[in-house]
């Protein structure tokens, strides 16, 4: 089975600090780092191999600048067997649409059966990249996937985390499934293995012209994005809300109503 | 002069660190409050190669240069001196000398349990009366048809008890001194070879250090190093590529010392301010800094020249004696800035402190480290 992961190079958010005059994010410096969702991807599809133990592979793709090999390399040296970058500078600016468009002409053309992505980077924060990707493949798909109760060669159960509850899912391979970091608990890259990672192991580069032929063109980087970012800001925590047991239907719309109108909602 | 890392290094740097402060540190307070010899750890560290990295791959070693193994003893000495000490006391004294001098069949017996810390090693050059004078070894082989019978104590001994294979030193031909040292490979279940009680030391806590015993301990000639006479080339050979690793553990605790104290003088207020406000702090931390800097320059050069293959013994006893001086220093002035509660065993501080002094001993003190540094210099 070829299980391929998606990752993204983020800065590492505790490691970012805000300029108290700007109040803005002072990300000179920072650490970069493997998306954390992802990394719990990258350490399940290892695992997923390891039990498997019937040849299956583990490839790791990332779309992003140069800079990003050290991720990939970081994966490889976790015991990846292979890395493919999709790179190039009309890849630029792209929203999550036109991401999801790049990674999913790359899925194509690499081949897969199992994609395992993220469930949200910590710096979009969007979760919309993984989804999209399963779209643009026509594949099924899992998001929130807590656990992986079981693969065999034509389909996995998974433990997805839902708002009050937990679904349990059968999925036929091909399909996708975005990991929370709960997923599994990520290796160290070992020593071997990091020299593995730049030695016999590469990091191969898919550009523009690798994937032309499958996309269009026209749906890809900043151009092809239909998203614009009209403002972006800090998330303020929220309190845990109120619960009401045992009240009517009557009564519920009763402390709804209040509750508007207290706050001026209505 | 380039002194950047290779992007193996930076890497390998990074999961130390990582390693260190989320599998080694948590652990260093508790083993040295109970003098525990945490078995757990060797474990992990040899499940991610730390066992085994400056060695080839086709005996299970990392496949890794001498200063990648460097940074690791230093990384993890900046959090647990004791952990670090077990690596450096396997992975050069229990390892080295195989790889350097056994045979194809030797280093095929031993070193792929070794290197993928499936078992771990010890080394055994020190006896009672032969300390910094290490040619007077007292412990006799005597060859036996195909065996050789052992009889003495070595003392002081790292990863005793714990280790599964000891290199050790004796006495093959007393007459002819140190050319008539032999050194062997001696397992654990030696008939006739035994561990004594454990040390009560002043610092490294966690780390087993005991008597070797042989009490006509029957070990395979063919599990001599080299030839006959020729074991006190081979453990001084040892030791030049062992004080390197020391280096790295002195230096480790010195860097470990420095961030908790800068950490901690950032936060201790006294007289309205931080303490890190005070030209004293500032002075005292540039100074200590400056010298951990150059003490690390040296360290990385004699791991480089021993990597590169060229004469590193000057080097090797340079940052041997300049690191762990330097560890000493550093630790003993940076409890200083901690004020009272630096003296209290709940800070960590008062540990490196006691770890640090080690450095100056073990595996030759500095005084030796001088007279090895003044004969390279051929100052006669």
């Amino acid at each position: 089975m070829k299980i391929v992961v998606c990752v993204k190079q983020v800065p590492d958010t505790t490691e970012v600090k805000l300029d108290p005059k700007t109040n803005t994010l002072i990300r000179d410096g920072v650490p970069s780092i493997i998306n954390p969702d992802d990394k719990a991807g990258i350490e399940a599809a290892l695992q997923l191999k390891e039990k498997l133990n019937d040849g299956s592979t583990v490839t790791i793709v990332s779309m992003g600048p140069p800079q990003a090999d050290v991720a990939l390399r970081e994966a490889l040296a976790m015991g990846a067997d292979e890395a493919y970058l999709l790179s190039d500078r009309q890849f630029g600016g792209s929203d999550t649409y036109a991401t999801s468009t790049i990674i999913a002409a790359g899925l194509k053309k690499i081949g897969y059966d199992l994609v395992i992505t993220g469930r949200q980077a910590i710096d979009g924060d969007t979760a919309q990249v993984g989804p999209q990707i399963a779209e643009h493949l026509a594949i099924p798909q899992v998001s929130y996937a807590e656990e992986i109760i079981s693969l065999d060669k034509d389909k996995i159960v998974v433990k997805r985390q839902f708002e009050d509850r937990y679904h349990i899912l059968e999925l036929p391979i091909p399909c996708l499934i975005t990991s929370l970091s709960e997923l599994a608990e990520p290796r160290y890259m070992s020593v071997g293995g990091i020299y593995d990672a730049y030695g016999v192991k590469e990091v191969k580069v898919l550009g523009f012209e690798d994937l032309k032929e499958m996309f269009d063109p026209a749906r890809i980087g900043l151009k092809g994005s239909p998203t614009n970012v009209v403002k972006s800001f800090t998330k303020q925590a929220k309190g845990a809300g109120t619960k009401y047991d045992d009240v009517s239907a009557d009564e519920a719309v009763k402390i709804i109503v209040d509750k508007l109108e207290e706050r001026h909602i209505i | 002069m380039d002194f950047s890392l290779s992007k193996e290094q930076q890497l390998l740097q990074e999961m130390y660190r990582k390693f260190a402060e989320n599998e080694v540190k948590p652990l260093a307070q508790e083993i040295d409050e109970e003098e525990r010899f945490p078995r757990e750890t060797v474990d992990k560290l040899a499940k991610y190669g730390f066992l085994g990295i400056p060695y080839p791959k086709e005996y299970e070693g990392q496949g890794g240069d001498y200063l990648a193994y460097i940074m690791a003893v230093e990384e993890l000495a900046k959090v647990c001196a004791t952990t670090a000490t077990r690596v450096a006391a396997h992975a050069t004294l229990g390892v080295f000398p195989i790889f350097e001098f056994g045979t194809e069949e030797q280093k095929k017996r031993f070193l792929p349990d070794l290197l993928s810390g499936r078992k771990l090693g010890g080394f055994a050059l020190t006896e009672p009366g032969a300390g910094s004078d290490s040619s007077m070894q007292q412990t006799k082989a005597v060859r036996d048809g195909d065996n050789y019978i052992l009889n003495g104590t070595k003392c002081f001994i790292t990863n005793a008890g714990e280790a599964d294979t000891y290199v050790v030193s004796t006495m093959t031909d007393k007459s002819k001194g140190n050319h008539g040292i032999s050194t062997f490979v001696v397992e654990k279940d030696t008939p006739g070879f035994s561990v004594g009680k454990h040390e009560k030391k002043m610092g490294i806590r966690g780390s087993a250090t005991a008597d070797l015993i042989f009490e006509n301990a029957v070990v395979p000639a063919a599990n001599m190093l080299g030839k006959e006479g020729q074991g006190f080339k081979i453990m001084m050979k040892t030791l030049d590529a062992g004080r390197i690793s020391i280096g790295a553990v002195a230096t480790g605790i010195a860097e470990g010392a420095y961030d908790v104290c800068v950490k901690y003088v950032k936060e201790r207020k006294q007289f309205g301010k931080n303490i890190a406000a005070f030209q004293n702090t500032k002075f005292e931390l540039a100074d200590i800094r400056t010298r951990i800097d150059a003490a690390k320059l040296i360290l990385y050069k004699a791991a480089s020249e021993k990597q590169a293959g060229r004469p590193y013994g000057l080097y090797a006893a340079q940052c041997k004696y300049l690191c762990a001086t330097t560890a000493s220093d550093a630790t003993r002035r940076c409890l200083q800035l901690f004020g009272g509660y630096g003296y209290m065993r709940e800070y960590e501080i008062e540990r490196m402190m006691r770890d640090a002094k080690i450095t100056e001993i073990y595996e030759g003190t500095s005084e030796v480290q001088k007279i090895v540094i003044a004969n390279h210099l051929n100052i006669k």
